[in-house]
């Protein structure tokens, strides 16, 4: 709690498509090294207060994120007084979180509301008479902290989740009463019996993840991308979908050449749209920067529209597009419709995915088209979403975490390892849940053992 | 009337097991003491169960015999049984456990009390406390004697107002048939101390002759000799077994048709009783649906017929205790000798004392035991100890001694009652220890021995010995880190027969590191291995084995250090504090915390109360700073 490395967006939360990311504490730099991937200078940890130009990968799966600038700030000379590193993340809301989350894989704590100006304080950064302002950043980002969480933690999830927490403690109250009561009639449950609940418990907290990935997509959207051959009418597709003019509808192809970032709402859900410079293969330089952007935005796209032209039909570059693309999340627009009946699509295995046949000219199709994106998005799992989902990242990192303590508890359950040292992780997974439902373990625990087992020897 | 009787450096009220480690710490750190108590014949006396130890209470007698107590080295004198707990559940809550002889157990206590020097002991009731010019001052007794000293431990058991009760039956008493304290309880409600009152209980005493053993099975002591002590050298002990029978639905009948008669249920005990040792009346209505409960039947003595029927706690009226009891296998025609009984007395909400175990607003006065709301005899003996060497350290001006939570589990029972009190009797757990692993019995010497030397009460002789085991232990995992196992072909069969498949050369650390593998299989190998005692090899194997974890709960120690060392000066106004909830500014006002990792363990204060704590700590810092 006091010296820890801690991290937190620092860039209010909104349309804005750069944000920043600030990492403080003594493994800052440590922290930044496992996520940031430099362009150039390897030597970028000791060259501080420079921006430093590369990548955030993911510390799991080593994929790129996003394209950052990374400053590094070194101790005593930073806001803190400690190691500062902040990462300028520019692809907007989904991956400044999605580096965020990776930045807490890789070690750092989230922070607590106002913890940065707090340790600016306690480090004698800030003056003295600026302490009780500094309290009242405490306090006053508290309460709204508290109030958005609890907010989100609506009565069906909360119920959720402490019912799972419950399971938790009943598994921490069956070791524990074994050990502490070693003499009582403590019927002891069977390792296996032990290792099916965690496995259901995992399953529980497996489906509030999955909400939890719904819900962030109801409001921080999903990354859409709109691919296709230059000039099948993407940017008029684009324009259809907006309502209005916003990328240049031209017909010599490759005119499209910014990404440009937008968010449209359909039906409750934000997309994030990019619009895409084309992929064809390209030997122009300025356009095969924008290809290679697109072709990275293809990958991390939560939502790909791959658009066809009916009046040219399926060609072969279309047939190399599709195979580039995840058909898991990929709808297929037939345009130009009005113009021309819709081809025969090739028998090929890639080609039998979600398709709808729309003029974006004429505005034709657009309505089947957006109930396929939200099918699509919510995997048909419409209506209220509110009552499941996990939208707090707090919350979201308290789960996965919590899932990791009962992964470990079963792998070790596996390895004969004694119930001393299972029940760590048993009681790492339920104190971390006890950081989103706010119980305290040691009571708990004990009223749970006098409750489930007759003790008194 | 009133006379000076004489005057002392510490007075201990009360010789139970908080009494005589007290008395005995302040002795010999070289303090003039006094030992207070109603019947010298009942000096460490187990009114109770006839055991000491088992999960948590056995890494306390350890950690006790460490810092230098007498629990210990007593137990390991007066045992008739020994166990060791829970060997399968793991390193971390292996647990000893002893039968007592608990006659001989009170005679050698008694005659190392009466061998100290410096301790005197008086037979007397003790009324009041006395306080000159807000100080503790000494003790009033009910012959008018007054004993006067600087500092007082009041280690006064379930003695205060206590009130015995047998079903309809309720009188004024003290546990087996001694006299209550009636006046001492006032006295301090007048000192302004809060007062609680709790209820234990106690089953019936049986005639072993009358009792069928032949119905029930066998609970032997284990083969191998086990002691407490680290230091008390008993190399051989003659066991007596329990024997352990069931309860059935017809004792469970009998209860069930006489619940109006019980006290419990009437709503006649008014006092909170312990969950974890349940009358065998609650556990039948709460846990109806269970066939039988266990009853272990335990011998009070190598040389009384007296025995224990553990399991058959209870209040209810003798004659359905008499009914009740005879429907157990082996027990049909039992004779009782004392019939099992409730209690109530008095006790002190402990979050009015210090973690020195100094009450608040009362310099020079301390309390420990169960009057300070906790149970059991090791419970009692840790605060005794502890009370002991801080009324020397308060009269000598110098800093408490604190034990932390992550040093021994004395820490985890202190630093508990203080800062969460307790609304039942309370009893140490394993499960209370956040750092269990590094609490272990086998390693209490090696947490504390340096701690009782420095203190004063592990002598020159017995810290060399464990200097010399503890350098033995560091080259022994020393070289299990640097001696290479080499893959030769008899290795590998060696290997092979004890079911571990070994392919390429490791160090011998790492190969311990297997599960199938044991410290006595790498000695077992064709290599040279030095011939170490058995603890200091238990000790090795464990810290290697288990060294993963063991290093995780380090480095989480040393996190939560942090916050234990950041202390709050005592002339904090936690009232004055804004920016804190209310609930979390009453509570900090009221338990006043001495640590910020303190103040974060008070229920209602939350995270976020700590980050403004800290803030204020560090303006009052500043403020001083500028002001010198």
């Amino acid at each position: 709690m006091l010296n820890d490395t801690i991290a937190a967006i620092s860039t209010p939360p909104g349309e804005g498509g750069v944000g920043i990311i600030r990492i403080s504490g003594e493994r800052a730099l440590d922290i930044a090294e496992k996520v940031f991937r430099p362009a150039r200078s390897k030597d970028w940890r000791r060259e501080g207060f420079k921006l430093h130009y590369g990548h955030a990968v993911d510390t799991v799966t080593g994929e790129v994120i996003d394209e950052v600038l990374l400053a590094v700030m070194k101790a005593p000379h930073t806001y803190t007084r400690e190691d500062v590193v902040e990462i300028n993340c520019h692809g907007g809301a989904v991956p400044l979180r999605a580096v965020l989350k990776t930045v807490l894989t890789a070690g750092a704590r989230l922070a607590a509301p106002g913890e940065f100006t707090r340790r600016a304080f306690l480090s004698g950064r800030i003056d003295l008479t600026q302490a009780e302002s500094v309290i009242d950043v405490i306090r006053s980002k508290t309460e709204a902290s508290l109030k958005v969480a609890m907010s989100q933690l609506g009565g069906g999830l909360s119920a959720k989740i402490r019912s799972l927490q419950d399971r938790v403690l009943g598994m921490l109250a069956q070791l524990e009463a074994s050990i502490d009561f070693p003499e009582d009639d403590v019927d002891e449950k069977s390792r296996q019996e032990l290792r099916e609940t965690a496995g259901e418990i995992i399953g529980g907290l497996d489906r509030l993840l999955e909400a939890a990935a719904r819900g962030r997509i109801y409001r921080e959207g999903i990354m859409t991308v709109i691919a296709g051959r230059p000039n099948v009418g993407k940017s008029s597709l684009l324009n259809a979908l907006l309502g209005r003019e916003r990328a240049i509808v031209t017909d010599v192809p490759g005119t499209t050449r910014d990404v440009i970032e937008e968010t449209i709402n359909i039906r409750g859900i934000p997309l994030v749209l990019a619009d895409t410079a084309g992929l064809r293969e390209t030997g122009d330089l300025v356009e095969k920067i924008g290809v290679e952007k697109t072709r990275q935005t293809i990958e991390e796209a939560g939502l790909i529209l791959f658009v066809i032209d009916a009046a040219q039909g399926v060609t072969g570059e279309d047939c190399e597009i599709i195979k580039t693309v995840d058909r898991e999340k990929t709808i297929l627009i037939i345009n130009k419709i009005d113009v021309e009946e819709s081809p025969e699509l090739p028998l090929e295995e890639e080609w039998s995915i979600p398709r709808v046949e729309i003029s974006a000219l004429k505005g034709e199709g657009i309505e089947i088209l957006e109930e396929k994106i939200e099918h699509m998005v919510t995997g048909g799992r419409t209506g209220s979403p509110d009552s499941i989902i996990v939208s707090n990242i707090r919350h979201e990192s308290a789960l996965v975490k919590a899932r990791g303590s009962m992964e470990e508890f079963m792998s070790l359950a596996d390895e004969g390892v004694p119930p001393d040292l299972l029940s760590i992780d048993v009681r790492g997974a339920w104190e971390t849940l006890g950081e989103i439902t706010g119980s305290t373990v040691t009571e708990d625990l004990l009223d749970r053992i006098f409750n489930d087992f007759c003790i008194g020897k | 009337m009133e006379y000076p009787a004489g005057s002392y450096d510490v007075i201990v009220v009360g010789a139970g097991h908080a009494g005589c480690e007290a008395g005995l710490a302040a002795a010999r750190l070289g303090c003039r003491t006094l030992v207070l108590t109603v019947n010298m014949d009942n000096i460490a006396l187990m009114p109770c169960n006839p055991s000491v130890g088992g999960p948590a209470k056995g890494q306390l007698v350890r950690e006790i015999d460490a810092l230098g107590g007498e629990l210990g080295i007593n137990i390991d004198r007066s045992a008739i049984q020994m166990r060791m707990l829970n060997t399968a559940k793991g390193p971390a809550v292996h647990a000893l456990r002893a039968q007592a002889d608990k006659r001989l157990y009170q005679d050698n206590m008694r005659s190392v009390l009466e061998g100290q020097e410096n301790l005197d002991l008086r037979q007397v009731m003790v009324d009041r406390v006395l306080v000159r010019n807000g100080k503790t001052a000494g003790v009033v007794v009910s012959t008018g004697a007054v004993f006067d000293a600087p500092a007082v431990i009041l280690t006064t058991g379930t003695y205060l107002k206590g009130r015995v009760i047998i079903g309809e039956l309720a009188y004024s008493g003290g546990p087996s048939g001694n006299f209550p304290s009636l006046k001492l309880s006032d006295s301090l409600q007048e000192l302004g101390i809060k007062l609680v009152r709790f209820k234990t209980g106690t089953p019936a005493r049986v005639d072993k002759r009358s009792v069928d053993f032949s119905k029930m099975t066998i609970q032997p002591g284990d083969e191998k000799l086990y002691n407490f002590s680290f230091v008390s050298g008993i190399k051989e002990r003659e066991q007596v077994p329990c024997w352990l029978t069931y309860t059935n639905e017809e004792t469970h009948r009998i209860i069930r048709e006489n619940l109006d008669r019980s006290p419990l249920y009437s709503g006649f005990i008014k006092g909170t009783g312990p969950r974890y040792c349940p009358s065998i009346e609650d556990k039948v209505v709460r846990f109806s649906e269970r066939p039988g409960h266990q009853v272990f039947i335990e011998p009070e003595g190598r040389h009384t017929n007296e025995m224990y029927v553990q399991g058959l706690s209870t209040s209810l009226p003798e004659d359905v205790q008499m009914a009740m009891i005879k429907t157990v296998p082996g027990l049909e025609n039992v004779k009782i000798i004392r019939t099992g009984y409730a209690i109530e007395y008095d006790s002190i909400d402990p979050t009015q004392l210090k973690l020195s175990l100094e009450n608040k607003e009362i310099p020079g006065l301390f309390s420990a035991g169960q009057i300070n709301g906790t149970s059991g005899y090791e419970e009692a003996a840790a605060q005794g100890l502890m009370a002991g060497i801080n009324a020397v350290m308060y009269l000598r001006g110098r800093d408490p001694v604190v034990l932390s939570r992550s040093e021994a589990y004395i820490g985890v029972l202190i630093d508990d009652l203080v800062t969460k009190g307790t609304n039942e009797p309370y009893r140490l757990l394993t499960s209370r220890a956040e750092y269990r692993l590094l609490l272990r019995q086998d390693n209490a010497d090696m947490r504390l021995t340096e701690t009782g030397h420095s203190i004063g009460l592990i002598g020159d002789q017995r810290i060399s010995y464990f200097m010399e085991k503890k350098k033995m232990i560091y080259d022994e995992i020393d070289r299990l880190n640097r001696t290479h196992v080499p893959a030769t072909s008899e290795i590998k069969s060696l290997l092979k027969e004890k079911g571990s498949d070994y392919q390429q050369g490791v160090s011998m650390a790492l190969l311990l590191r297997r599960p199938e593998l044991s410290y006595q299989d790498l000695l077992e190998l064709p290599l040279e291995s030095p011939d170490l005692p058995q603890e200091v090899r238990e000790e090795v194997e464990i810290e290697v084995k288990y060294e993963g974890y063991i290093k995780k709960q380090r480095s989480q120690v040393e996190r939560f250090e942090k916050l234990e060392n950041r202390k709050i000066p005592p002339d904090v106004n936690f009232e004055d504090m804004k920016g804190v909830s209310n609930e979390a500014r009453q509570k900090l006002a009221r338990v006043r915390p001495e640590s910020v990792g303190q103040a974060a363990r008070i229920s209602g204060v939350s995270p976020a109360d700590i980050s403004v704590l800290m803030i204020y700590l560090e303006q009052m810092a500043r403020s001083k700073g500028e002001g010198s």
